[in-house]
């Protein structure tokens, strides 16, 4: 699942998840339990909207910098003996990492959990030319015996219950059946310990690169990471050129709000700085370090009114918090990314008009914005792509016309009173069956009455009663001055 | 009942569109509420629409021009404005300057009118300093025990960050008995046009709401945005619950479901 918009339509895909008991089960089981973590790890950081001020504030700067930010870790890779690669999309990331493979005659790679090798769809193009792919993460070694895609960005397989990762672990790698997490992931580590020995070639991702040291920081909290970045010859890693920090210290101030956010840790069991490749005489590590930066529209975002969408990074808390991602699930977005950031970053890289049903999946109530470690303003970014594809021509025609007359009505006061009235009538005759109540309403209205009625107006409209009640105290003073 | 000493004398009322047509007595509960604790209300006749459902749409060509029209008719006084929906608080509040930035007359007027518009719980509590509203300061005979749960909407919470000020109101009402509802802060799925383009999803984020409210076990959800009231309705309605909807002002009003007295409106 990547950037291109797929087949099924957004609505066919939302039927489809909300009659999803099992997803609802899974979901609601994750989502709930993130949710209550995240609280409680960031009550556990002193100071913890400070430094939300402050992560936010290094993100804006470093963006506002980019360019020289991405020379500088160019730069300071290079100097540590690792290799940087740009690419300007995705087919031009894939055809690099395949030819670091063909160089190297590697057969077999082994992957730890990239986000950027979904949004190009890599695993399609190694294996195209027969090299043997796994995944090592276990939420993604679970998607990919199931033949699926991510569905969360930091729990890939969030829509599967225990229970049924049971039943393929069963089935794909012949264990006996268990829903107990201990023992699916004793039996899925021992399977993925063979694929690291074997390995030519490990991939993975990048959750910040930092531009004083060259460094690469990988959190992760099963140490698949770790094999992954340092058993294979060749290690790749993989990162949306926004991913950089200045310095270390910025680095940390990340750290300490990206675990919280993410599953409520006050840091990841594992935490990965990776500068250079395999120095001489060092023990382990690979031969060589490639770092590739991928592009793919983030430049074009940079300069435009949802660039601060770039200052993500990638908690996934804003998916937990979610109300929309919580009855629909990550798969029915159609995209790499779900959720409140992947309704505004999806049309952003792949362009409004191919996404512009995602801006519109959200009541705009502003979870996403209250969770963002970095305070991105989601709602406002929905609602500058809701503009934008309006410009685009992608709105209904029946509304585009409705706003307009009501715009047109609305700035004039007499066929307002007019058009309000009128509306009055009309509800009150369809709704005199209903004790004011209607059942119905016409189509394109009838979303609407699908679980909901919808009441009839006012017999008096609020402006006849505040003019009836002024008109009383009126007489009335009118009375006294009399009496007077 | 003391008010804050620099509390204004006047507010205009922008009773906004729904209250209009489908709520006025919540809007006449606002009026009254004012005028008891001395505010006299101005209403300017010419008021529609602030132009929410166009902006949330997108079609911000539309509502930029019934942000201009709202903006001509409030800034012809000078008296603070009091709106009773959080949403449409929010949209004077933020977005009105955010959509004008741009315009060399309305970009000014739009900060200006930003910076003297406030939620109607906000008025109250913020502005006029009313700390609590008690027996004395409504005339309510309330026999029995109100159970009531209260809903936050959304603008009004995370949109102009109004926590406190609606629950600390309903708190000092004689008679009544806050109950908490699961998830309170969660949305009832309204989202304006969200309801009808996309009303799946919509219709099963109301779905978990009206469940909380329900297992509340309250007469009357109260809210402070007749928009998520009457959806939260209309789905108790389509379910054939019996709880009612109310607006924060109507459990505050001094005079409930009677008429007008003349005493309300002379010293
Ligand atoms: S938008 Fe914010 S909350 Fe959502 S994933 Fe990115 S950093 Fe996390």
């Amino acid at each position: 699942m990547s950037l291109h918009s797929p087949n099924v339509t957004f609505h066919e895909r939302v039927e489809g998840a909300l009659r999803d008991e099992i997803l609802h089960t899974a979901l609601d089981r994750a989502t709930g339990r993130f949710q209550n973590l995240r609280v409680t790890a960031l009550a556990s950081l002193p100071d913890a909207e400070r430094v939300r001020d402050r992560a936010r504030l290094i993100r804006a700067h470093t963006l506002a910098h980019l360019d020289t930010y991405l020379e500088q870790f160019a730069a300071k890779v290079e100097q540590a003996g690792g290799q940087v690669h740009f690419a300007r999309d995705a087919n031009a990331l894939n055809e690099i990492v395949l030819e670091i493979a063909r160089q190297h005659k590697v057969q077999s790679v082994v992957k730890g959990k990239s986000m950027i090798s979904e949004e190009t769809e890599l695993n399609h193009a190694l294996q195209a030319e027969n090299l043997r792919v796994v995944e090592t993460d276990l939420g993604e070694y679970i998607i990919q015996l199931a033949g699926e895609t991510p569905s969360h960005i930091i729990v890939p397989a969030v829509h599967k219950t225990k229970e049924q990762i049971g039943a393929l672990l069963h089935e794909k790698i012949s264990i006996p059946y268990t829903a107990d997490p201990a023992q699916m992931t004793a039996a899925a580590r021992a399977t993925l310990r063979r694929e690291f020995l074997n390995a030519d070639m490990g991939i993975s991702g990048v959750n910040f690169g930092v531009a004083e040291t060259g460094t690469i920081c990988l959190v992760e909290n099963e140490g698949n990471g770790r094999l992954t970045t340092t058993a294979p010859r060749v290690h790749v890693a993989l990162m949306g050129i926004e991913r950089i920090v200045p310095t270390l210290d910025d680095l940390s101030v990340m750290l300490q709000v990206l675990a919280r956010s993410a599953t409520g840790q006050k840091i990841t069991v594992y935490t990965n700085l990776l500068t250079g490749a395999r120095r001489n005489g060092e023990g382990d590590g690979p031969n060589e370090l490639h770092i590739v930066l991928l592009d793919n529209g983030r430049s074009r975002v940079l300069g435009t009114e949802v660039a601060e969408i770039l200052y993500c990074i990638r908690c996934g808390a804003c998916l937990n918090a979610c109300p929309v991602y919580r009855e629909i699930g990550g798969h029915a977005y159609g995209s790499v990314y779900p959720g409140p950031v992947g309704a505004v970053l999806t049309p952003a890289l792949g362009g409004v008009a191919q996404w512009s049903d995602l801006p519109q999946a959200s009541s705009l109530c502003g979870a996403c914005r209250e969770v963002c470690p970095v305070r991105i303003d989601i709602p406002r970014m929905l609602l500058v792509e809701r503009d934008e594809a309006v410009r685009a021509g992608k709105m209904a025609w029946w509304l585009r016309l409705g706003l307009r007359v009501y715009s047109v009505t609305a700035t004039h006061p007499a066929l307002f009173r007019l058009a309000t009235t009128t509306a009055g009538w009309g509800t009150r005759a369809l709704g005199a069956f209903g004790k004011g109540w209607l059942k119905r309403l016409p189509p394109p209205l009838n979303g609407w009455t699908q679980s909901r009625d919808f009441p009839a107006f006012a017999k008096k409209s609020f402006r006849a009663q505040y003019r009836e009640s002024r008109h009383a105290e009126l007489i009335h003073l009118d009375d006294n001055a009399f009496r007077e | 009942m003391t008010l804050k000493s620099d509390a204004p004398r006047r507010a205009q009322l922008f009773a906004t569109c729904l209250i209009e047509t489908l709520r006025p007595e919540a809007g006449m509960a606002v009026v009254r509420v004012l005028e008891k604790l001395g505010v006299t209300v101005e209403f300017p006749d010419a008021q529609t629409c602030c132009g929410q459902p166009a902006f949330n749409g997108g079609a911000w060509q539309d509502a930029r021009a019934m942000a201009k029209y709202t903006l001509d008719v409030l800034s012809k006084s000078k008296a603070p404005i009091v709106v009773p929906s959080g949403s449409c608080a929010d949209m004077l509040v933020h977005h009105y300057p955010e959509l004008l930035a741009s315009d060399p007359q309305y970009g000014p007027l739009a900060q200006e009118i930003s910076a003297r518009t406030y939620e109607f719980s906000q008025f109250l509590v913020d502005v006029l300093g009313v700390t609590k509203i008690s027996a004395s300061d409504v005339s309510r005979l309330t026999h029995d025990v109100l159970r009531l749960t209260y809903h936050p909407s959304c603008h009004l919470l995370r949109g102009l960050n109004i926590t406190q000020a609606p629950r600390e109101l309903l708190a000092g009402v004689e008679g009544v008995n806050m109950v908490e509802m699961p998830s309170a802060t969660e949305c009832c799925g309204f989202g304006g046009l969200f309801a009808i383009k996309m009303a799946d999803i919509s219709s099963a984020m109301l779905a978990r709401k009206l469940d909380a409210i329900e297992s509340a076990q309250v007469e009357t959800v109260v809210g402070c945005d007749v928009s998520c009231l009457l959806h939260i309705a209309g789905g108790l309605h389509r379910r054939g619950v019996n709880i009612t909807t109310k607006h924060l002002a109507e459990i505050l009003d001094p005079a409930p479901n009677i008429q007008i007295t003349e005493e309300m409106y002379l010293p």
